[in-house]
């Protein structure tokens, strides 16, 4: 990652290093706005994700540089971590089916 | 051995030399080992989900339970929920910018300023894992009073000293684990009752009114505590004055450790690369990758916490 053939001495990179800073910064706001404004329920924790995974998108993406990287790279990185999210969606599941079955084995 | 040329003609990408995805091998193995970080941590949450998703009326919310803050809670007993937690998040997200400056003044050989971003990145994280130390410390200690598990699942924390003294003074002995009993609760003036509900016990919270997070008093308080309960100060990994399911603190715990263990040792890395740009290792060298390898470390430790904090935090 060389900055040869830059002319203005990595000026605008910087720049959009400090805009992503204030993206994250504005996205975190958001998140405690929802954390404290709305009932806790299922959209609540959509837009949570929704807004983390957005901020995930600019860390890896920007500060992490992937988004400027060779694409296989950024597919290596994207792909297996769709597995740990449909993961996490079963997991989620058969958590919310423990709650259920266990009120059932209590008789309740 | 003599040595045959055959009709195969190795060219193109066969010829070798060339770097797979224009990376070179330590930058790929760094993303490697991310990914299997990654990986680790994303079980851990799973975990975390898995268990508050099936517990529904005996885990705290996590605003009632985090909201200490360093000088406000000591001195003016200020209880701001999530504030200190929104600041850490602030701290790690600082330092990850002041690490992607000093990767950008690397690959314009801008020693100093290298420098300079790198030592204000370490700053970051010690200021960081200095906080979690604060962090864990008061949950650890746990509220002034101390909380009581209830037989219907739910949790409460005392919030008066007065509930705290009418109970010792009726001859009982507050030590962790003890049962008081619903008639000693009965038997006292509805005035010194203070509590705060921690859990989201839903037909409690239709009966009494009760929000979750919310001071309640009076002879209603006394109702909701006609049970009688055990009394908890603080936390272990066997009980803890949050919730009724040990996991809450065993989790926090991990999960927080495991991720801080990281800072710290990103911390450490950090100051070692710090320390070889000081000496000019990485002119003679050629490249600033190295500074660019510690950063996607870095940039990961700031990705974790992302996820902790919504997860852990704000669910």
């Amino acid at each position: 990652m060389s900055s040869v053939g830059v002319q203005d001495g990595g000026a605008a990179h910087r720049k959009s290093i400090w805009i992503t800073f204030w993206i994250l910064f504005i996205i975190t706001i958001a998140e405690f706005i929802v954390a404290f404004a709305m009932e806790r329920g299922p959209l609540r924790n959509v837009l949570f994700v929704v807004m983390t995974l957005a901020k995930a998108f600019f860390i890896v993406g920007e500060f992490m540089h992937l988004r400027h990287e060779v694409r296989d790279l950024m597919l290596t990185v994207i792909l297996p971590l769709l597995f740990v999210v449909w993961f996490i969606t079963v997991c989620l599941v058969e958590g919310s089916w423990y709650l259920s079955g266990w009120f059932a084995f209590l008789g309740q | 051995m003599a040595h045959v040329t055959t009709a195969t003609d190795v060219s193109g990408s066969w010829a070798g030399g060339l770097k797979p995805y224009k990376a070179s091998y330590g930058k790929l193995m760094m993303w490697f080992f991310l990914m299997s970080d990654a990986f680790t941590f994303s079980t851990l949450l799973l975990v975390y989900g898995t268990l508050r998703f099936s517990a529904e009326k005996d885990w705290a919310n996590p605003e009632t339970v985090f909201t200490h803050f360093p000088g406000l809670t000591e001195y003016f007993h200020i209880h701001p929920p999530l504030a200190f937690v929104g600041l850490m998040t602030f701290i790690l997200i600082a330092s990850s910018v002041t690490m992607v400056l000093a990767v950008e003044a690397g690959t314009r050989f801008d020693r100093k300023k290298v420098e300079f971003y790198m030592i204000l990145t370490i700053i970051g994280g010690i200021m960081f894992v200095s906080c979690q130390g604060y962090e864990w410390f008061n949950f650890i200690v746990g509220s002034e009073w101390g909380g009581m598990q209830l037989p219907n699942g739910s949790v409460i924390t005392i919030h008066s000293p007065a509930l705290y003294d009418a109970i010792s003074a009726a001859g009982l002995v507050l030590e962790d684990g003890v049962k008081i009993p619903g008639q000693l609760l009965a038997g006292l003036d509805p005035a010194v009752f203070e509590i705060k509900l921690l859990t989201n016990n839903a037909d409690l919270m239709k009966t009494t009114g009760m929000g979750s997070g919310e001071l309640v008093n009076g002879a209603v308080a006394q109702q909701v505590l006609s049970q009688g309960g055990v009394w908890f100060k603080g936390a272990n990994l066997h009980m803890n004055e949050y919730s009724q399911n040990p996991a809450f603190a065993d989790l926090f715990f991990f999960i927080t450790g495991f991720h801080g263990s990281h800072v710290a040792s990103g911390v450490a890395i950090n100051y070692i690369i710090y320390d070889n740009v000081g000496r000019g290792k990485y002119d003679k060298l050629g490249h600033y990758e190295m500074v660019e390898k510690v950063g996607l470390y870095w940039h990961f430790v700031d990705l974790v916490w992302v996820f902790v904090f919504t997860f852990f935090y704000l669910v």
